[in-house]
């Protein structure tokens, strides 16, 4: 199925200025159709309040990480199939292996580049 | 002994109520003196010798607790770290601050640029996506920061703690250190090496061209 450029996009980070770097990284590749929200908590508030086509989420994050909004959305019936990429600093094995436990779609490891992005993207949503 | 017994009984006694809070220097060594008084006469070679370690330990134990109070663990608490932490606050501050007005800018660039044709256009947005890229770090040296910030308070509260146990001690080191009030701290040179000021004490530049119009 073609991506939907249109598509809705949650990011979440508690670092406003990380936030604006994806947004005009997503914008650049085309997708407009963005909202974030700056921890787990918040962020899971909005992803049940209307749909969203993909998350992308920091991990080191109060009063809810990155990761415990995964497991919430892997246990929510209406969200669980939702793609979920992690942004994170946390770059150790275990970090990864843990997101992967829980069903993380990909891991990109902060600082990263637009081309990273892209590519991680396009792994998860397909080609566009 | 058995005279005396129940004047050192309460004594014991006393210091075991109070055990919520340390001994004091004086409770100490009035105690191990009384033990060792009230054993006159009844003294065998190796009461002598277990006293005088005990005496010993008492005197080691309190050269210790002074030793460690004079390095002022309280200045230490309450002063150097609170200091570094604010520093480092204003780091954190500071940088997000930066960061933020070359993303307003880099954002009206690529606006600028979007308008343009090729190849220009691919040029332009190019370099402003290299901007983006690098402006990572202020994510990465925030994060870094606030976990030493955590690492100073985890150490301030166990310094804290010592505070609480070398009470005396620290009082005493406190008046030996002679530190004048810093009011009446006369300024010199290294006195004047303070580094950058936090946004509340600082004075502005319309502030020193003030000052300095002040002095014509």
């Amino acid at each position: 199925m073609a991506v939907q450029m249109s598509m809705p996009i949650l990011i979440v980070d508690d670092y406003k200025t990380m936030l604006r770097i994806i947004r005009n990284l997503l914008k650049q590749l085309g997708f407009e159709n963005v909202d974030d929200a700056m921890d787990g908590s918040a962020a899971l508030h909005k992803l049940r309040e209307k749909p969203y086509d993909l998350v992308i989420s920091d991990w080191n994050m109060e009063p809810m990480t990155g990761l415990q909004l995964l497991r919430e959305v892997r246990t929510d019936a209406k969200l669980k199939e939702l793609p979920f990429i992690m942004i994170t600093a946390e770059s150790k094995t275990e970090n990864v292996v843990a997101a992967k436990q829980a069903g993380v779609s990909n891991y990109i490891v902060k600082p990263f580049n637009a081309a990273t992005l892209k590519s991680k993207l396009t792994t998860v949503i397909g080609n566009f | 002994m058995s005279t005396t017994e129940p004047a050192l009984t309460d004594r014991l006694d006393r210091a075991r109520e109070e055990a919520n809070r340390a001994l004091s220097r004086a409770d100490v060594a009035d105690i191990v003196a009384e033990v060792i008084n009230n054993m006159n006469g009844d003294l065998s070679a190796m009461d002598i010798q277990v006293y005088q370690e005990l005496d010993s330990l008492s005197k080691y134990i309190q050269s210790a607790r002074s030793e460690i109070a004079a390095i002022r663990p309280d200045k230490i608490r309450d002063d150097f770290i609170p200091e570094a932490t604010d520093e480092l606050d204003a780091v954190i501050g500071a940088t997000e601050e930066a960061t933020s007005r070359i993303l307003d800018a880099t954002e009206l660039i690529q606006t600028a640029a979007e308008a343009l044709d090729d190849p220009h256009k691919s040029e332009l947005i190019d370099y402003v996506t290299k901007i983006f890229e690098a402006s990572n770090f202020q994510d990465i040296t925030g994060q870094r920061i606030t976990r030493v910030v955590k690492t100073l308070q985890h150490i301030e509260t166990k310094i804290g703690a010592l505070v609480g146990l070398l009470g005396e001690e620290v009082a005493t080191a406190r008046q030996e250190s002679g530190e004048p009030p810093a009011a009446e701290t006369a300024p010199n040179e290294e006195n004047l090496l303070n580094g950058p000021q936090m946004e509340s004490e600082a004075i502005s530049q319309d502030e020193i061209d003030k000052l300095l119009a002040s002095f014509d």
